[in-house]
């Protein structure tokens, strides 16, 4: 036990075991993992400092909140609603992550391996050692994610793995859709002159 | 006692991405130009195991199927998914494991937060422009292949029992993780 606490990386079934039990115990307790939301609930917040209409109470709403903006107001607003009171589940669990990666990173041996925090090495290998690039790339991809994400209805932890878990169809038309650009696209970005 | 819940599970769950590599963009981008298949194996085991764990906890009565939630099918799933699988391919970080790579001190994943705050805030401000457009047409709606005592939602196999659907699927899945081989050449 203490050994995978400190372990810098489980093997696969330790690792397929313990992240199947963290959605099991997810949905049995409260509800299935769901992340990509969280994003916009926190520009949300920001948005909030600037402005006067983006989450106001409204007793017409479904979820007494409402907003001026159209998808902040979807749903009966309960966009609106995580916004003007974010020490909700969902939010929290989202910052909850942040600190898992935190501890795990924290507590792992390290010591001989100091790897690259800023660029994966199959990148390296292919775009050089320029972190400006790499950071650019992250930043680029990031936007394309989330906005793909929020266009889907769910990411990774929403629609594929709590998804496909429930049996959902929206979870294998997602997976489908993400693998059929990802993979050509990753060969065609890191397998050239190889 | 929600807030609680949110913090332990959040803490395990960001606990466990890192610990399965899941977090490293490495190991993203090789099992995405299919060299390494650690991650995958990961993904098909978890999923196979959480869904047979799941559905036989549904059947007996331990997991309440109010806690089901199955997301609606319309094009923008499937639009979604392939701008998503691009991004992914170029960043090498999903909006979960980019969050945890920047709890472990990645420096590349806080420039991921940034751009995934600003695509958020694009459809934010695009989505009553597209709501309308064929991108938000119904493919089925709320529709899964096992049935639940959800009444929400519809289940294309609805006649037979839950556990014999689902479990066999997850059977599948389990068996191409134990099968997959953890790398190619």
């Amino acid at each position: 036990m203490k050994n995978l606490i400190y372990q810098k990386q489980w093997d696969w079934l330790t690792s397929g075991i313990a992240l199947g039990l963290v959605f099991l115990f997810a949905v049995a307790l409260v509800k299935p993992i769901g992340v990509s939301t969280q994003f916009v609930i926190f520009d949300g917040i920001v948005w909030d400092f600037f402005s006067d209409d983006i989450a106001v109470k409204n007793s017409d709403s479904k979820s007494d909140y409402a907003s001026t903006n159209a998808y902040l107001n979807k749903g009966g607003g309960k966009y609106a609603k995580n916004i003007a009171n974010p020490l909700n589940y969902s939010f929290i669990f989202v910052l909850a992550m942040i600190a898992g990666g935190f501890i795990a990173n924290k507590l792992q041996s390290n010591e001989a391996n100091r790897e690259s925090m800023i660029s994966p090495p199959v990148w390296e290998l292919r775009f050089g050692h320029s972190p400006s690039k790499r950071y650019f790339a992250a930043f680029l991809g990031g936007m394309l994610i989330l906005f793909g994400a929020r266009l889907a209805g769910g990411c990774t932890s929403g629609h594929m793995m709590s998804g496909i878990m429930q049996t959902s169809i929206s979870g294998y038309l997602f997976a489908l859709a993400v693998f059929s650009t990802a993979i050509p696209l990753t060969i065609f970005m890191f397998n050239r002159g190889e | 006692m929600n807030i609680l819940l949110a913090i332990i599970l959040g803490l395990l769950f960001g606990f466990v991405l890192q610990k399965s590599g899941a977090a490293n963009p490495q190991k993203i981008i090789n099992m995405l130009r299919l060299k390494d298949f650690h991650l995958m194996k990961v993904i098909l085991l978890s999923i196979g195991l959480s869904s047979l764990a799941m559905f036989g906890l549904l059947a007996i009565g331990i997991i309440d199927a109010a806690h089901i939630s199955v997301k609606a099918s319309y094009f923008g799933v499937i639009a979604g998914g392939a701008i998503f699988g691009l991004g992914w391919a170029i960043a090498g970080f999903c909006p979960g494991t980019g969050l945890v790579a920047l709890g472990a001190g990645r420096k590349d994943a806080l420039f991921f937060i940034f751009g995934s705050l600003l695509g958020a805030f694009i459809f934010t401000l695009m989505y009553g422009e597209l709501k309308t457009t064929f991108l938000f047409n119904d493919l089925g709606g709320k529709l899964m292949l096992a049935s639940t005592e959800n009444v929400k939602y519809k289940a294309l196999f609805s006649s037979a029992p839950a556990f014999i659907i689902a479990g066999g699927i997850a059977m599948v899945f389990i068996a191409i993780a134990w099968k997959l081989p953890a790398k190619s050449d």
